[in-house]
């Protein structure tokens, strides 16, 4: 599919195709390309076709929302009724939830059709795509590369143009690494602001769902239609939710953006570096301020992270015991038999890692030393952007600190993969919005420049963005084939 | 630091995760490597700081005490590994 969601939306209105047109074209892509693996499940057409009648109808009576009849994927985090929700894991491989997530209900309700559910890093955990139990996604650049993760699907489903916008969560970097591996734009919003009922849980303090897409145009129509209070999540956020497509039409001449001495430290790629400064540049021209700033804390995200995320996706996952939903282990002969084959057959390598730690962590006689301390970390942490914020607008770097790395080439080595994460896990601690746009190329791959807001100025984000989009190219460059 | 072999299946068994013995160097070594990471949170300048559970300073809000879910025992319990008569059946627990 070569349009964005503005070009379809277009097309749609002016009649040069349906819905249901848009819709069987883009399962149709989606199995051309099934060599990308970006798909766990996919809609049949009988389904699609049915899918897409309202978004017509609505279109012929012209009461049509933006997003209508827009064909899209879910990251297989989100519930989805009736369809099955497998969170790329084995102990899910069956679930058929009985219910929506706010986000699918609200993607329904404004005419949008998913085709199918995102592969990912089995319960978000992962930033390589690796850890799916249904196989690795391809990079859509380089099928010998990883597209990033933990919405790895999400984002090579949309890099692919197989379809315009997917969903994803972002718990520790999730949906911006994997934007900036496959050169599209990646939006995680503030904390709270979208909600998180019938989103999978990993590590509750810091999941926020957000959405991939080419452009930061586009990622603004979908955050409209997601954001706001849902009385289902105790922890979504009852305040109005900005015009975020209004907002797109602001000025960038004055924005203050903050570059973070920090985000371009030792594990940065040389080349990464330079493409980030020259984006930076095309900020400066059209007005923008670059101011450096210091986040001299910033190197106890990566610790802080991997202590808080394990500890609260051990509390979590305590959920899968074999008898309520998911996998069950054959012939159990008493009650902790059954809850400890279950749980060693149903969740794979990574996942047991991270619950072993974090029930660690948590455990009588350790938790002052390495949950305690984390929290205190965390709150450092937010204070640096604080303080960053009272000076600058925007704090910007890059997202990943190299272009998207080889299949197999840290997944031997789960602590190289974690030190990945250093610039992206800061917000999540933080509870803070950023966005990763598409700055250039280095070695023939895509690199992302991340930019951060103080909480609930996604509006701000989306316009400097835009801003940017409208005089540069790098997020219409799409991978041959 | 180091985690013993004994260390490593009393947190397996305490997460409920079954462990083949043969896993046991590699799990031991991997939760080993992860706390060393954790470790340098202990150089850092700490002391007095609160600790920070949630990212946003909200406090929680009241809901109305009204019923707001309907009844959804058959299809919650059409998704258990097993049941009956309204139940969830695991093996034997009371001798």
């Amino acid at each position: 599919m070569s349009g964005d969601v503005a070009q379809l939306a277009h097309d749609l209105r002016a009649r040069r195709v349906s819905a249901a047109e848009l819709v069987r074209e883009a399962l149709a892509a989606a199995r051309r390309r099934a060599d990308l693996n970006a798909f766990v499940t996919l809609l049949d057409d009988a389904a699609a076709d049915a899918a897409s009648q309202c978004a017509d109808a609505a279109l012929a009576a012209g009461t049509a929302s933006p997003l209508a009849g827009i064909p899209f994927a879910h990251k297989d985090i989100f519930c989805t009724n009736g369809m099955r929700t497998t969170c790329a894991s084995r102990m899910l491989e069956n679930f058929v939830p009985p219910y929506d997530a706010t986000v699918v209900e609200r993607l329904r309700g404004a005419g949008a059709v998913a085709i199918g559910k995102a592969n990912m890093d089995e319960f978000a955990m992962g930033s390589s795509n690796e850890n799916s139990y249904f196989g690795p996604v391809r990079n859509p650049w380089d099928a010998a590369r990883v597209p990033g993760g933990s919405s790895g699907g999400s984002a090579a489903a949309v890099a692919a143009g197989i379809v315009p916008f997917a969903t994803g969560t972002d718990t520790g970097g999730s949906i911006r690494q994997p934007a900036a591996f496959c050169g599209i734009t990646g939006l995680k919003p503030t904390y709270g602001r979208v909600s998180r009922f019938g989103m999978i849980a990993y590590a509750s303090s810091l999941d926020c769902g957000g959405v991939l897409a080419r452009s930061a145009a586009d990622c603004a129509q979908v955050l409209a239609a997601i954001a706001g209070h849902d009385a289902r999540d105790a922890t979504s956020v009852a305040r109005p939710v900005d015009d975020y497509v209004a907002a797109l039409g602001g000025d960038v001449a004055g924005l203050r953006i903050g570059v973070a001495r920090q985000y371009f430290g030792g594990g940065v790629d040389g080349g990464v570096a330079a493409i980030v400064h020259a984006m930076l540049r095309e900020f400066e021209k059209l007005g923008a301020r670059l101011v450096d700033v210091d986040l001299p804390n910033a190197a106890l995200a990566i610790p802080a992270y991997y202590v808080i995320a394990p500890a609260e996706a051990s509390s979590n996952l305590a959920r899968y015991d074999g008898v309520r939903y998911g996998h069950r282990c054959a012939d159990p002969t008493t009650l902790e038999d059954l809850y400890t084959r279950s749980r060693a057959e149903g969740f794979g390598a990574e996942v047991k890692r991270r619950i072993l730690v974090g029930t660690y962590a948590l455990s009588a006689g350790y938790y002052d030393a390495y949950y305690l301390r984390a929290q205190r970390a965390r709150r450092l942490i937010a204070e640096d952007f604080a303080r960053a914020f009272a000076e600058v607008d925007l704090v910007a770097g890059p997202t990943a600190p190299t272009v998207a790395f080889k299949l197999g080439e840290k997944s031997g080595d789960p602590l190289a993969m974690y030190a990945a994460d250093v610039n992206t896990v800061a917000v999540n601690l933080a509870g803070l919005p950023a966005i990763s746009i598409p700055a250039g190329f280095s070695d023939g791959q895509p690199v992302g420049l991340q930019l951060v807001a103080p909480a609930f100025a996604e509006a701000r984000l989306l316009n400097a963005s835009h801003r940017v989009q409208l005089a540069t190219d790098w997020h219409l460059r799409k991978p041959a084939r | 630091m180091s985690i013993d072999h004994t260390t490593t299946r009393r947190v397996a068994r305490l997460a409920r995760i079954a462990v083949d013995d043969a896993e046991l160097p590699r799990l031991a070594d991997e939760l080993a490597r992860v706390l060393e990471l954790a470790d340098e949170l202990e150089r850092a300048p700490l002391a007095g700081v609160a600790p920070m559970a949630h990212p946003l300073a909200q406090t929680l809000t009241w809901r109305d005490d009204a019923a707001t879910e309907p009844d959804r025992a058959e299809a919650l319990l059409a998704l258990a590994p097993d049941s009956r008569g309204g139940l969830y059946l695991v093996p034997k627990v009371i001798g």
